[in-house]
């Protein structure tokens, strides 16, 4: 099993897969604990099939660069969303799930009609599931993953006590004198940026799989925002990392490899919290 | 001169008035309290002074040297706190955001006014424990705390002992109690108007029976007697 790992290793499209999965597993999960705890779990769900919706159009248009298009139409909806979460005519849950469904429907009807594709139904679910195209990222895709995920690492350090702030108590923040608006949108543009990153990992359905997963499990074993973020980005990175090298070794989806192994860390820190949790009480 | 004056001010959401034509003002060492029913407007007075939301028309004036964002505040607790995993230490800081302004870290003097914050609220020794782990009486005093680190000169409490049992309300009134004594200025919303009466130096009545003025003054009022009488209605 090693020697056939080993081998695999040799290959570039490993090594890159390898590369953007650990930096957008870690991306992914860093602004989860935020988005779940500001109630915002769907938001990313919503986002990705957004994502999907542009990737679509810009597949008609016959770009070549997919991720010029997607990365400013899901950074507008992400906007939108967010501002209008607080008072808007239509709450959010239900704007939520307008976008999502209607980006989805969209998307599958502007690539029925207008893709020269012989096998449709294959390209729409591998952006759906992601099931190859972390395996066919060209070297240019790979720098621009890089980048990306250096700079929303970079800002949630930079801002992280003020993201702490801001998701704990936005009223107190405000009258703080905190510009929380600010903060939202940054929030907001972050978080379509992962996502139309982790797409290439996941594929839209699965996407928010990545940004959810690690956060409640983390939740589940630390107290303190500090540490859970910190457990939330190590468990992320080390399932991906696991996903990948498994769904190599036996031939599965990459993206719903990493999920299921997410799925189980996820049972384990469940677990985990149950017993010391009760020994601390 | 006041810390604060209000001048014709009036209050309410888009453009529609629930209150109109308040005027008060607050001044150093006062405890000031703003009662009045359900509904009548009381958070929103208090959301209008923090700036949080624009008045419908009216002015608030700040002097003594107040700055706009030297305001402690003490909100009610919102459903997102309720499992929120953060250790007390955390939030305690996070009362020192406004100091910072664009400064992404904490410095060594606002770890330090957390601390002594920490100590003066007596939740030193739950410093790394979870805030969702607490009693509701740590937990306020937890946000009292980061309040403090917010200010030096003015609390605004927002029904600081809604549920909150007998004895833990009488701790958190004394709390404040001993905070005023010490100089901080406090603004409390309640609609507990016994403690009103028990505590306040001013106290501002809003809604039907609108009053404003000293506590004496205010026992000897309309809406004072129809209070008093309410208790003596209830004592028979």
């Amino acid at each position: 099993m090693f020697d056939k790992l080993g081998m695999y290793l040799q290959y570039p499209f490993v090594q890159y897969a390898l590369i953007v999965g650990v930096l957008i597993a870690l991306c992914s999960s860093l602004l989860g604990v935020t988005l779940v705890l500001k109630r915002f779990s769907l938001i990313g769900d919503g986002l990705s099939h957004v994502a999907f919706g542009a990737m679509a159009v810009a597949a008609v248009l016959n770009l070549t660069n997919e991720m010029l298009l997607m990365l400013p139409i899901t950074i507008i909806s992400a906007i939108l969303l967010l501002r209008t979460g607080q008072n808007a005519k239509i709450k959010g849950d239900a704007a939520v799930a307008m976008i999502s469904v209607g980006a989805l429907a969209f998307g599958y009807l502007i690539m029925n009609i207008f893709s020269t594709s012989s096998n449709l139904s294959g390209d729409v679910c591998s952006t759906l599931f992601g099931s190859t195209s972390i395996l066919t990222l060209t070297p240019k895709e790979v720098w621009l993953c890089t980048i990306l995920s250096i700079v929303v690492v970079i800002l949630f350090i930079l801002f992280y006590n003020k993201i702490f702030a801001v998701t704990f108590d936005e009223n107190f923040s405000r009258a703080a004198g905190t510009n929380t608006n600010g903060y939202n949108l940054l929030i907001a543009i972050v978080i379509a940026v992962i996502i139309v990153l982790a797409m290439n990992l996941a594929g839209s359905l699965l996407v928010s799989a990545l940004v959810i997963f690690p956060a409640l499990s983390a939740m589940r074993l630390f107290r303190s925002f500090k540490m859970v973020t910190v457990c939330a980005a190590v468990l992320s990175v080390l399932c991906a990392f696991l996903g990948i090298i498994i769904s190599i070794l036996a031939g599965t989806p990459v993206g719903s490899t990493i999920v299921a192994v997410d799925i189980a860390a996820f049972a384990v820190c469940y677990l985990a919290g149950m017993i010391t949790g009760g020994v601390r009480k | 001169m006041a810390l604060l004056t209000i001048r014709n001010l009036s209050l309410g959401y888009d453009s529609r008035a629930i209150v109109e034509n308040l005027n008060f003002s607050v001044h150093a060492g006062d405890y000031f309290c703003i009662v009045g029913e359900n509904g009548s407007g009381k958070t929103t007075l208090m959301k209008t002074l923090l700036h949080l939301q624009e008045p419908v028309s009216g002015q608030i004036l700040i002097g003594d040297g107040l700055k706009k964002n030297e305001i402690g505040y003490l909100p009610q607790q919102t459903m997102v706190q309720k499992d929120f995993p953060a250790s007390v230490r955390e939030i305690v800081l996070s009362g020192c955001q406004g100091r910072c302004g664009l400064r992404p870290f904490y410095n060594r003097e606002e770890k330090r006014l957390a601390e002594e914050n920490m100590e003066r609220m007596g939740i030193s020794a739950l410093r790394e424990r979870c805030y969702r782990e607490l009693s509701g009486g740590q937990q306020q005093r937890v946000l009292l705390a980061r309040a403090l680190c917010a200010t030096r000169k003015i609390l605004l409490l927002d029904e600081p002992v809604s549920g909150l049992d007998p004895k833990m309300t009488a701790e958190m009134y004394a709390l404040i109690a001993d905070l005023n004594r010490e100089g901080i200025t406090i603004i409390m919303i309640s609609h507990d108007i016994a403690a009103a009466v028990r505590y306040a130096s001013h106290i501002l009545h809003i809604g039907a029976n609108a009053f404003y003025g000293t506590k004496d003054a205010y026992l000897k009022s309309n809406a004072g007697k129809l209070f008093l009488m309410q208790q003596k209605g209830g004592e028979a």
